[in-house]
């Protein structure tokens, strides 16, 4: 099957608002007649969702929470980008689109990000409009700040909450249509397969959570808003729920896997305490903004950070890069803390950890405070004392966050961190048109492959998202259900459902009665290990090698001596989780090839063989200059390529010197 | 930090379904190192219900970061446990001593169903923001994010109140389980900003009466609701929603 991605044929800057004359309406009589599912209710899933109903179709929503509101998108902290230029700092669509390509490392499509930078701006507007608190300057006008990778001021945000401040305004939006009945939820659902019928998707199968039931909706076309899948690696910033399962059972129904190696190793988290932990907690990489990252001079330092004189300190990133300092993107500013980890420069007991040190940050504030409110000749403990207060309201909630995890307290000590997973680039192939290679069946938001190349900027997964359902799914899905006008409700007593509901029926009764030695997160938190230690920040050919024979034995194992306690007929998150976990172990397996397969270093895919000489990664664009797109065979997969065509941007290696 | 190991009682109510009457059910938690958060504890309990062929304990978390107001467990007489301001999944295990007894129950309240163990049924508050907790705005309508600014100390204090997490623990810890505070932080971000005014007072009319209908019972104004919020939501915005109902029922 060749992949068609449907860019419209144009310059670069008229493609999208050629696309959107042209492309096919349906009328709003039309609509109304028209069903819709959405699965996941997140920034994605919610804003496409409400929008949707907003135009009149009939749509039905789905999450595996107890409400629409907690979709993971709610733990996004630091902020959404928008090339507002409200700073006059020289910003423009064409430099966030600049910026996005070059921060992805030229593997992302040109006309999918110019697209994502052109709609940017009406974002921010939209949730301003439903409400969004944004953080505003005192003449009361929007406040922006920086993020990695940029060297404008162009990120909107409400305290290290914008996440959740974006996904209540979305959510509203949502409930709203509930309230008149154009959308109905599905809470505590989970849909675990897709029904195709004559090549198209025609509805989904789902598990009601409380009581067990299994369910089957049928509609016109199916949104996946299902999020990215970093909980393959059992460790990661995603929550408990996070899970690969929508996206999988589409691949497995004919959708294709886009760059399933492409993960994002986010540079400042919380460090792993001991064997009990549950998950990583993110410092917001808005904490860049004012916090310097170093680490002692002194290999095996053993004197507490504090006692530690400035000149026996190291800023590596501002020593490395100076013109991007600590700003420099995710993937270069993660690996840059493991090399001087693994060089013995650690800190912490358990040694892999790096300070990010406020103490210059507060005594800068506390100066111009001391200005601002005309203390001649103040000490530095009265800046300090008021540059506290300044941190506190940029940050305050991500140092109390920080106090309550470690029990120390950031005021008065630098932060440990250390990388941990956060963001998948990878996921489902779509087209231009976010449409999967499944005709009706989409991936909006982090589910699809499409915006970030292979390192996402920060910032840019709430634009993305937000993109995909307010201002792209409502234009391009009327080009494909124009075709469908005449398609009746449909009916989900044809054979397909059937057959999708006895599969899904017979893999649940399979896992209850394994009853086996071990627990799901047994096996999850092997397969984690596996895939952090062989295919994590750094990985190579032997590694890769190794980590698919060791996953094809877990997962042999698992599918052996698994244990679910209770039965399929009641509430029973184990099962739940054996589901997630069966299909992060076939996942797993494919984030190895394609990394084996990908012989070269770009973006959070860092290859060890793939290095220039200042250890930074190589790509190898003559060979490389692909999205691999995986399509899955009754035995493992077949690698289709798309060639990433540069009209516009002159791809060349990334500088951040 | 320095870490120990510390042991405890633990007393867990355990329901198999909405039908069922419920009961405590005592457990040893052994060997707990005090950097495990409260939920981490609970994995391990779970962890050894499984090895031992018995019925793990079911309970409602996900982001386990305090923002995505999953989580709800009633600890020791509080709504989210001993520490102010805090999750159960941010609360950590240095908060408990070796050898304490620890009581652990699900939210309680006749608007909130229990649904096993420590999972209660929470749409309600879903409810409650679909009768009104919008601004009626299509996708497309919005002018420039910057054509209308808004007094930064009224942006603030809307802020203050839109970072309820509904999490349900203000119902919890009431003695009426009023949801005042969670639909007046609501009413208060929209009424505290411009874009909220054209629909203020159907909202709140809407709101309350939505509240009123699921089974949520009266403010008394205790505080024990801003005492164990989560989020540290202030008590004024029931204050402030006195204000817009009774201004509301004039101008209707």
């Amino acid at each position: 099957m060749a992949l068609n991605n449907r860019i419209p044929a144009g310059e670069l800057a008229q493609k999208w608002s050629t696309y959107k004359s042209t492309c096919k309406l349906v009328n709003p009589a039309n609509k109304r007649s028209i069903d819709i599912i959405v699965v996941g209710t997140g920034l994605a899933g919610a804003s496409a969702a409400a929008s949707l109903a907003e135009l009149g179709y009939s749509v039905k929503t789905f999450c595996f929470q107890d409400s629409g509101r907690r979709a993971h998108s709610i733990a996004a902290q630091g902020g959404i980008n928008a090339a507002k230029n409200y700073q006059n700092d020289g910003d423009s669509v064409y430099r966030l689109f600049y910026d996005t390509i070059k921060g992805g490392d030229y593997r992302a499509r040109e006309a999918n990000v110019h697209r994502l930078a052109e709609v940017s701006g009406s974002i921010i507007d939209q949730c301003v409009a439903q409400g969004v608190p944004f953080a505003r300057e005192y003449g009361g006008l929007l406040s922006n700040r920086s993020f990695g990778g940029t060297q404008v001021q162009r990120t909107f945000y409400a305290a290290g909450q914008t996440g959740q401040q974006l996904l209540l305004g979305a959510y509203s939006a949502q409930m709203r249509q509930v309230a008149i009945g154009k959308i109905k939820e599905y809470n505590r659902h989970e849909m675990l397969d897709v029904v195709v019928i004559d090549g198209k998707a025609r509805g989904i199968i789902a598990r009601n959570l409380v009581t067990g039931e299994i369910e089957r909706h049928g509609a016109h076309a199916v949104l996946l808003c299902t999020g990215g899948y970093g909980n393959v690696f059992f460790l990661s910033t995603n929550a408990m729920g996070s899970n690969v399962t929508a996206a999988w059972k589409a691949h497995k129904k004919g959708a294709f896997f886009g760059n399933p190696c492409f993960t994002q190793i986010h540079p400042t988290c919380i460090p792993v305490s001991g064997d009990h932990q549950s998950k990583l907690t993110l410092m917001s990489e808005s904490l860049r903004n004012d916090g310097r990252i170093w680490v002692p001079k002194k290999q095996g330092e053993t004197r507490k950070a504090i006692d530690i004189p400035e000149e026996e300190r190291d800023y590596y990133l501002e020593r490395r890069y100076p013109a991007f300092g600590n700003l420099v993107p995710r993937d270069v500013a993660s690996r840059a803390a493991k090399e001087r980890c693994d060089a013995g420069y650690g800190v912490g007991n358990s040694k892999m950890a790096v300070y990010l040190d406020f103490a210059a940050a507060i005594l800068r504030y506390g100066k111009t405070e001391c200005t601002k409110h005309g203390i001649a000749n103040a000490d530095d403990a009265t800046a300090i004392r008021l540059g506290k207060e300044v941190v506190k309201e940029k940050y305050g909630n991500l140092f109390d966050m920080y106090e309550k995890i470690t029990g120390e307290n950031p005021y008065e000590m630098p932060m440990r961190i250390y990388p941990a997973v956060h963001y998948t680039m990878g996921g489902l192939w779509v087209d231009y048109e976010l449409m999967t290679t499944v005709p009706g069946l989409y991936a909006l938001g982090e589910a699809n492959f499409s915006d970030h190349g292979a390192n996402r900027l920060g910032a840019s997964a709430l634009m993305q998202g937000l993109a995909d359902g307010y201002f792209v799914i409502p234009y391009t899905i009327g080009n494909y259900l124009a075709d469908e006008i005449r398609t009746p409700k449909i009916d989900t007593k044809q054979p397909a459902f059937d057959e999708a509901e006895n599969a899904v029926k017979e893999r649940i009764n399979h896992f209850i009665n394994i009853k086996g030695q071990h627990s799901v997160d047994y096996f999850h938190k092997q397969l984690g290990k596996i895939m952090w230690d062989k295919c994590g920040m750094a990985r190579n050919e032997k590694g890769l090698k190794e980590a698919i024979q060791e996953i094809r034995a877990l997962r042999e194992e698992f599918w052996k001596d698994l244990r679910v306690p209770g039965t399929a007929s009641e509430m029973n998150p184990e099962l739940d989780k054996a589901g997630r976990v069966a299909d992060f172990l076939e996942l797993g397996e494919l984030m190895c090839l394609d990394a084996l397969n990908r012989n070269e270093s770009c973006g959070g895919h860092f290859r060890e063989e793939f290095q220039t000489e200042e250890g930074e990664a190589m790509r190898v664009d003559e060979n490389f200059m692909y999205v691999a797109a995986w399509e899955s065979k009754k035995e493992g997969w077949e690698l289709h390529k798309e060639d990433l065509v540069y009209d516009v941007i002159h791809p060349s290696q990334r500088n951040y010197k | 930090m320095e870490h120990k190991e510390i042991n405890l009682n633990l007393r867990i109510w355990r329901q198999k379904n909405a039908q069922d009457k419920g009961q405590f059910e005592n457990y040893k938690a052994e060997n707990i190192s005090t950097e495990m958060s409260f939920l981490e504890m609970f994995d391990v309990l779970n962890e050894r219900l499984i090895n031992e062929g018995k019925d793990p304990i079911a309970f409602d978390h996900d982001c386990r970061e305090g923002i995505c107001g999953m989580c709800s467990m009633h600890i020791n007489g509080r709504a989210h446990g001993p520490w102010d301001g805090t999750t159960t999944c941010q609360l950590h295990m240095r908060a408990f001593k070796d050898g304490e007894t620890v009581t652990v129950e699900p939210w309680r309240a006749k608007a909130f169903p229990v649904l096993k163990d420590l999972t209660v049924d929470r749409s309600a508050l879903d409810r409650i923001q679909q009768a009104g907790g919008y601004v009626s705005v299509n996708t497309g309508n919005a002018v420039d994010g910057n054509s209308l600014p808004i007094d930064k100390t009224k942006a603030d204090a809307s802020f203050d109140a839109a970072m309820c997490i509904g999490c349900g623990a203000c119902v919890a810890a009431c003695k009426n389980s009023s949801a005042m505070l969670f639909t007046s932080a609501k009413v208060s971000q929209y009424a505290l900003l411009p874009q909220g005014q054209p629909e203020r007072n159907t909202r709140v009319m809407n709101m309350v009466a939505q509240m009123d209908k699921e089974g949520f019972g009266a403010c008394t104004n205790t505080g024990a609701c801003e005492a164990e919020c989560p989020k540290e939501i202030s008590i004024s915005n029931i204050a402030r929603l006195n204000r817009e109902y009774l201004s509301a029922q004039f101008s209707l």
